[in-house]
């Protein structure tokens, strides 16, 4: 990996170290210290303002509710007057029991596999910036990136009982509604894209270049 | 390609990873080409051609679209005799009852709405530039909104989780799709193509006040 030579070596320099700053909203460069973006009219500052207490907020949001999200039911089924309920997981394994394997895919990676794996992300970055990591920050990077890219597409299960909702209302006969895990659900997936929009990449190479500080002197 | 050691005092001929924050001379690659941060590749200039034109044909189309996907029949359900019509809109209105309503105008957001918002605030910034006005006034903070909303713009997930859905319904059911079906499935490839040709460093330097 690039990063094993020193990631501050001489010839590297960050808009910080040079004395200005990189505006969030369209990357025009200013000095440091200028207050709103004079293309974009954005704030400007150097490092996203108190990062990790947010990520840290946001995604115990998403962590706790998470939770109801799983054990609480997600769609309320009546056929013929017989009220079924179904949990995430409860729906998944409904469809693997109908043959439909490759849905059933979809719907755990969607609603179990990336909301955690976010969850475990997020964490893994916070404690690699704070504490160092064993991945290096290349990797760190790349997991960051994957994390915002896919985060969004959690999303699937709240649309299913939507659309599932809209559609199957044949009165007596069947009919479906969305239980209260739907809002849990939805609600830790907007918090967790918020704490993943939160965290500042640059920390993960602000905190490689101290770690190299520090072991130097 | 970059090098590592910025030469230049002039704060335009630099540029700085909105990922790292690693400050590199501005070198602008090769048409077709992309410029990559050296030390987290995290793109920086992706010169692409007729990036105005695409993104603006992309938003074009993504309105369009949305109005037909808004009031054209989405999908139908029928057995023994009893039939149902669902509308995106009666996907959207599907937590309207009782505690759940928040979801219903978050839902509304996240397919129709922000999509809308989003291709409205492209149209506004660019057209005039396509145009060869100068932008409009306002021009950077609409296009810095859309580009803020792009991850909240969800169309192209909801379609995916109604063809889960219908996998779920197509034992219980015949399913019939309308034309707002399929228009919803083109949303899918104007959002594609939009993430595709859109180069924010491109535009940006485009709607600079400053450089007039």
């Amino acid at each position: 990996m690039d990063d094993m030579a020193p990631a501050r070596s001489p010839e590297t320099i960050t808009a910080r170290e040079a004395g200005l700053v990189s505006c969030d909203g369209c990357g025009a460069l200013a000095p440091l210290g200028a207050r709103a973006c004079e293309r974009c009219h954005a704030a400007l500052h150097s490092r996203r303002p108190n990062a990790s207490q947010r990520v840290w907020a946001w995604l115990a949001a998403g962590i706790v509710c998470y939770i109801p999200a799983n054990v609480y039911p997600m769609l309320l089924t009546n056929t013929f007057g017989k009220v079924q309920s179904g949990t995430i997981i409860g729906g998944a394994i409904e469809l693997f029991e109908y043959g439909a394997y490759f849905v059933a895919i979809v719907v755990i990676v969607a609603s179990v596999v990336i909301p955690v794996a976010k969850f475990a992300v997020i964490i893994m970055l916070m404690l690699g910036v704070r504490y160092g990591s064993r991945l290096s920050a290349h990797r760190r990077m790349q997991l960051y990136e994957a994390t915002e890219f896919i985060g969004r597409w959690s999303m699937i299960d709240v649309f299913v009982v939507a659309i599932l909702t809209a559609l199957v209302q044949l009165g007596f006969i069947a009919s479906i509604n969305p239980g209260p895990a739907a809002v849990c659900f939805a609600l830790s997936v907007v918090f967790t894209m918020l704490a993943a929009q939160s965290f500042d990449p640059r920390s993960i190479w602000d905190s490689l270049e101290e770690h190299q500080r520090r072991v130097g002197h | 390609m970059l090098t590592r050691h910025p030469i230049s005092e002039n704060l335009d001929l630099l540029i700085a990873c909105r990922s790292c924050d690693l400050l590199l001379d501005r070198v602008i690659p090769a048409p077709g080409k992309v410029a990559r941060c050296p030390r987290c590749h995290h793109t920086l200039i992706s010169n692409k051609r007729n990036v105005i034109d695409n993104t603006l044909a992309a938003a074009v189309s993504t309105a369009i679209l949305m109005v037909a996907a808004i009031f054209f029949p989405f999908i139908s359900l029928s057995e023994a005799g009893l039939h149902r019509d669902a509308s995106v809109l009666d996907a959207i209105n599907a937590f309207s009852d009782g505690w759940s309503v928040p979801l219903t105008v978050a839902v509304a957001a996240f397919i129709v709405v922000i999509p809308v918002t989003r291709a409205a605030a492209l149209i506004y910034a660019l057209l005039p530039l396509r145009l060869g006005l100068k932008p409009a006034s306002g021009a950077a903070r609409s296009f810095r909104m859309a580009m803020a909303l792009r991850p909240w713009s969800m169309a192209e997930i909801f379609i995916i989780g109604v063809a889960v859905a219908l996998v779920k319904v197509s034992d219980l059911a015949t399913v019939s799709l309308g034309p707002s079906f399929w228009a919803f499935c083109g949303l899918i490839l104007t959002v594609a193509f939009e993430n595709k040709t859109l180069c924010e460093w491109t535009i940006w330097r485009l709607l600079d006040p400053r450089k007039r």
